[in-house]
């Protein structure tokens, strides 16, 4: 047994998992409110703390406070299964995002699977279990079709979310996230490959089914996350709250947490796969190879970095909420099954004809 | 009679939707960086702003009693403020002015009054029926109290918010 494994496991869960990606859920719900105020023009929670950005911890407080009620017609079982069943699985799919490079010798992954993306489309899916036993289990009609609805949207966007990340596999030849961010930090982003050897017409062509990729992965990752336009599982004007109307207290809270934390996880893996994780655009303090040790000041700012885009691709996720109306039913399943599994598909013919006519070897 | 509304015919640049969605972000984000810049102001933030300096003089706030120039209470008891108190707010309990006071032609003087601010309903009828012109609506307007005996304003309290006010009556002034 190798303790030494173990304990570094041990630490890095606690970091990346307790220490850095819940305070950001926290903080990703403080920003959702104040980005959403300055979007209507308004001010926003500013009282807590400077600026407010303490209200994330009166809010918990209040949380913990509130009467934990549960109401005599539901299944209780399952009732209380569900909200962590929704919790628990995205924050697992954090396991194997790369967050950094190497910090005292440690690779900066807590599990460093060879299968990354797969893995994270098994565990997220299992969310829709907590949504929908919260559904069934409330013995209630609005939450039951909030579980239905999800249930049946998570099922459409799974293909369409899985098939996006096809092509990216095909290009890079592997299913392990770290090499995956490595092989972009040497040779250009997915989205943006404007060094090493992304920086010429193959590069630059291949570029294009990628962005095809991104828009489809994203789109399918908003349906995933349940967020608006895409929230028809708990769509406040049909459906009261959707499958979270019986629930008060902690137990709502955690729904209301596993959805951000859903979010951020879902912002990790776009950032991973698309917009080169860890890594400094043209290549810059990228090490040369997995075996090279990185000083301490270039791990931090490669975790930096990390979270920097992620950041950013959580206020995108915001700016989008407050943007766009809610789609209707159909037309959601219309996007989902017509146009999205359709475009995924063809972006696959796409990209391997590409890689073929663009065959290094080829010479064309 | 109905009317058949066509849908419009999109172009195939509108029917993507990528567009409309970035045409959507322009407008947010104008919000959203307008209000980040402080280009925009928002709301008054009030404990810490207040908008009293622009409280015009006929504002209606929390009635007060008030003194004339001399030091006299204005108010001669005469009850017609109880009388036309809409939600009856108003308790007086008049008294007669001793023959050796210096104000002993005034005859009459509040013993107590008292206006319960829980009932209170910033009306100012009692501001507009006075004759002796003693009781005015002033610009406070946080009224607070723990329990309902403390929402009751006593005399002492009305002539703390009230103060003086100059002029206006003089049928008591010594010249006349």
């Amino acid at each position: 047994m190798d303790w030494h494994l173990l304990i570094a496991a041990g630490v890095k869960i606690v970091v990346f998992v307790f220490l850095l990606t819940l305070p950001l859920v926290a903080m990703a719900v403080w920003a959702e409110r104040r980005v959403s105020a300055a979007i209507q023009d308004r001010v926003g929670p500013n009282r807590v703390g400077p600026m407010g950005l303490l209200q994330p911890v009166a809010d918990g407080i209040k949380f913990l406070l509130k009467e934990d009620f549960t109401p005599a017609h539901v299944r209780k079982t399952f009732f209380w299964l569900a909200p962590t069943l929704v919790m628990v699985p995205a924050l697992l799919t954090s396991a194997v995002l790369p967050f950094g490079t190497k910090l005292f010798g440690e690779p900066m992954v807590i599990a460093d699977l060879d299968v990354g993306p797969l893995f994270i489309f098994a565990v997220a899916s299992l969310t829709v279990y907590g949504i929908v036993l919260a559904g069934w289990s409330s013995n209630s009609k609005y939450p039951f079709l909030g579980g239905i609805r999800s249930s049946s949207q998570m099922i459409s966007y799974e293909i369409s979310l899985g098939l996006s990340v096809v092509p990216l596999i095909m290009l890079y030849g592997d299913l392990n996230l770290g090499h995956i961010v490595r092989e972009q930090a040497h040779n250009g982003w997915t989205l943006l490959p404007l060094w090493g050897e992304g920086l010429s017409v193959r590069g630059l062509i291949l570029a294009i089914p990628m962005f095809i990729s991104f828009v489809v992965f994203t789109t399918a990752m908003f349906a995933e996350t349940n967020r608006l336009p895409f929230d028809l599982p708990e769509c406040e004007t049909e459906l009261v709250a959707g499958y979270h109307t019986e629930y008060s207290s902690m137990k709502f809270a955690l729904f209301f947490l596993g959805e951000y934390a859903a979010m951020i996880v879902g912002s990790g893996l776009c950032v991973t796969l698309f917009l080169g994780g860890w890594s400094l655009p043209f290549g810059w303090l990228t090490p040369a190879d997995t075996a090279v040790d990185v000083p301490f000041w270039q791990g931090l700012i490669h975790i930096g970095v990390f979270f920097a885009k992620v950041i950013a691709f959580i206020l995108f996720f915001i700016v989008i909420r407050w943007t766009l109306p809610r789609f209707r039913y159909d037309q959601l399943m219309k996007l989902g099954w017509i146009y999205f599994f359709e475009i995924a598909v063809l972006n696959i013919i796409l990209t391997a004809v590409l890689m073929w006519l663009l065959a290094p070897g080829s010479a064309a | 009679m109905s009317k058949i509304v066509q849908r419009p015919k999109l172009k195939w640049s509108e029917r993507l939707y990528l567009p409309a969605i970035f045409g959507g972000m322009k407008v947010t984000l104008r919000h959203f960086f307008a209000i980040l810049t402080r280009k925009k102001k928002v709301t008054m933030q009030y404990p810490e702003e207040k908008w009293d300096a622009h409280l015009p003089n006929h504002y209606r706030g929390a009635p007060t009693l008030v003194m004339d120039e001399h030091g006299r209470e204005r108010c001669v008891a005469c009850q017609l403020c109880e009388f036309i108190c809409p939600p009856r707010a108003i308790t007086i309990h008049p008294e007669e002015i001793a023959s050796d006071e210096k104000w002993a032609k005034v005859e009459k003087r509040p013993k107590t009054f008292e206006i319960d601010m829980a009932r209170c309903i910033y009306c100012g009828l009692c501001q507009e029926v006075c004759p002796e012109q003693a009781i005015f609506l002033r610009k406070d307007y946080v009224v607070v109290g723990h329990s309902r005996e403390e929402m009751v304003h006593d005399k002492k309290r009305l002539y703390e918010l009230g103060q003086t006010m100059d002029g206006l009556v003089h049928k008591w002034n010594e010249l006349k």
